[in-house]
């Protein structure tokens, strides 16, 4: 699609075999991310955002099924040898996830596990390898860092275990980092920390990078385009001052308005959304959000809406009835 | 104390001291808290993972016993009584936990799982106890037909939120204690379980004791917001002034941490401020003084005491904000 993107997603579906019948978790995707961007993917639980960011790793469960191409730094990762994505994901393709006692092992040093990835891919002896470690637990942040090398992921809390997680990903200067709801765990005085870091690595590396949460609030101010994701698909993609003041979509409007925020008076009745999302299992005829959807008609109920360029051709949105958009810079 | 209503507060927690024995050592979750809740208002309580709110939500409900301290129960001392007056007492309080699947027993239908407190009260007729889980169901937006028979794993976390509240309203309780009601749930979901709360709030004359992490969340439903850190409460003042002019360094430090969804407020580098010490062994003087800008020695001596700073906000803090 771009010469210059480092990743593109073409036309990505996955299908996941399950008891009740086919799953569609991600259907028609296209994401386009140039070198050190930053992306954020916003969707509600069984939005497919991770099955997403797991077909973009490709670490898709074994049943699952995934068409289309992901295109990253001029190579197709649906074509590679399991062989030549290991070496990718090492080198050039690292993931933070949500829980960091879940992605470190509990039975080896912090220290191990951080020279073990040094050694393996950067081919660096002991000692040069324990010297990066300790440099790339002070670019993280951690104090006493000679120290926390000899202590065990169950020694440290909550954020300084996010923090080792995230030394490891960087530890290979990856070309792009997927950070999958990386502060959903902690604190919000630990989160703020925690995507600070993330912000500054990203700028200092030159690093692209995609974040992939529920909180708008997250990418509001730390991502320069941003995707809603609803049952599956994307369905709004911009620029994020321009999804944030002049989106088009129903959805995103009601998911931001669905927000407690804190300039409100207490006792503010919230502008819920009706309903809850659909069932994966079975796939609609029309537009998924239609159900719950204060403008749709019958057009909704029976055809779905394809992405749509707006305004400027960053800007795209899925939707027959689309808001804003008298407003919106002439279009 | 902290508030002169005119009638007697329902609650009130007089120096509730709580502590874990852990091996051989002691986790002080709660340390010396007063607060007080007046009939029909929301209290909120907010605090990051394991700074004591849960642990002073159980202790109120006598779930967890204090080793020191009173909490007094519309006049009673709950934490004089045992047995059968406790037990009696407690039809009037109830609570709603963060999981709303996991506190449904998962092989039981709905409409025992929402039976059940009537019969432990005492409620013999079973059509009187039938028509009374249909009244409250029917309240919290769902169709009795359609419920009463199934199993809590055929509705979603939403629906089983409402189907938790249904159960804490069977008894038509007097105060119903919230430990993170909405956390567990999506945004969209998030919105409408509020709003239930807020409406059964009003329609059952309830009062509330709202406890989170979430400070946007918490303003949205409480009158009045107490901050607690490290087994203390830092701050307490009516929820529109706490937020807009806070006094304590740890209301103003959480109130900037949280991610505004506005692109504009590209958010301040944040300050690295640490993170909590352990509740084993507590800093001296203030809690707060390691992770805080303005501690100085008097901070390490001396553990301040909640002090009036404006109408009706309370800050435990040698060096407030004020202005």
């Amino acid at each position: 699609m771009n010469a210059q993107a480092l990743l593109s997603v073409e036309n990505a579906a996955v299908d996941l075999p399950t008891a009740r019948g086919n799953l569609r978790a991600v259907d028609s995707v296209d994401l386009t991310l140039a070198p050190g961007k930053t992306l954020g993917i916003v969707g509600e639980s069984g939005c497919g955002k991770t099955m997403l960011s797991r077909a973009i790793l490709q670490l898709l469960p074994k049943k699952a099924k995934l068409s289309g191409r992901v295109m990253f730094d001029g190579q197709d990762l649906t074509r590679l040898s399991p062989d030549a994505l290991r070496k990718l994901r090492a080198r050039s393709l690292a993931v933070v996830f949500q829980d960091p006692m879940t992605s470190l092992n509990p039975v080896l040093t912090i220290g191990t596990q951080l020279t073990e990835t040094l050694q393996e891919h950067l081919e660096l002896d002991t000692a040069t390898a324990t010297k990066r470690a300790v440099e790339l637990l002070v670019a993280v942040g951690i104090p006493a860092p000679e120290q926390r090398l000899t202590q065990y992921p169950h020694q440290l809390s909550g954020g300084m275990r996010q923090r080792v997680a995230i030394a490891i990903a960087l530890s290979c200067e990856p070309k792009l980092l997927i950070a999958d709801e990386p502060t959903t765990a902690l604190d919000v005085t630990i989160q703020a920390q925690i995507l600070d870091l993330l912000a500054r690595e990203q700028r200092r590396r030159h690093m692209a990078m995609i974040i992939i949460t529920h909180d708008l609030g997250v990418v509001a101010g730390r991502t320069d385009e941003v995707a809603v994701m609803y049952a599956g698909r994307v369905v709004e993609c911009a620029p994020t001052p321009v999804l944030f003041k002049n989106m088009h979509m129903p959805y995103t409007e009601a998911l931001l308005a669905a927000i407690p925020k804190l300039d409100t008076p207490p006792h503010t009745a919230l502008p819920a959304i009706s309903g809850r999302p659909p069932d994966p299992t079975r796939p609609m005829k029309g537009c998924s959000f239609a159900p719950r959807c204060r403008y749709a008609d019958g057009r909704c109920q029976g055809e779905k809406p394809r992405l749509e360029r707006a305004a400027t051709a960053a800007h795209q949105y899925a939707c027959f009835h689309p808001i804003k958009l008298a407003a919106g810079a002439g279009a | 104390m902290m508030q002169q209503a005119a009638t007697s507060p329902l609650l009130s927690v007089d120096n509730l001291v709580v502590e874990y024995v852990v091996g051989n050592k002691t986790v002080h979750a709660v340390s010396g808290v007063s607060f007080e809740i007046a009939r029909g208002e929301t209290l909120g309580l907010v605090g990051e993972s394991g700074c004591g709110k849960s642990t002073l939500g159980r202790a109120v409900l006598q779930l967890r016993r204090a080793v020191s301290g009173h909490v007094r129960f519309d006049g009673e001392d709950l934490t004089a009584m045992q047995g059968e007056s406790l037990r009696k007492i407690r039809r009037r309080v109830q609570l709603i936990f963060q999981d709303p699947i996991a506190s449904l027993n998962p092989r039981r239908r709905i409409g025992d799982i929402i039976a059940e407190p009537l019969i432990i009260a005492g409620v013999k007729d079973a059509r009187e106890r039938e028509e009374r889980v249909a009244n409250v169901l029917n309240a919290v937006g769902l169709d009795p037909a359609l419920v009463m028979g199934r199993l809590p794993h055929e509705f979603s976390g939403g629906q089983c939120q409402r189907i938790c509240i249904a159960r804490a309203l069977v008894l038509n309780p007097d105060f119903i204690i919230c430990d993170e009601p909405v956390s567990a749930l999506d945004v969209s979901i998030r919105a409408q379980i509020l709003n239930l709360l807020e409406e059964m709030k009003a329609r059952f004359g309830l009062t509330l004791l709202f406890i989170a992490h979430d400070l946007a969340v918490v303003k949205a439903v409480s009158d009045r917001v107490a901050v607690m850190y490290l087994g203390r409460l830092c701050e307490v003042g009516p929820s529109e002034q706490l937020f807009a002019r806070p006094a304590h360094p740890y209301t103003a430090l959480l109130i900037e941490a949280i991610p505004v969804p506005d692109p504009d407020q590209r958010p301040a580098e944040s300050v690295p401020v640490g993170e909590p010490p352990s509740p084993i062994a507590p800093p001296s003087g203030c809690r707060f003084r390691t992770r805080c800008p303005r501690a100085d020695q008097r901070c390490r001596d001396e553990m301040p005491e909640l002090q009036p700073v404006r109408p009706g906000q309370y800050a435990a803090c040698h060096h407030p904000l004020t202005d």
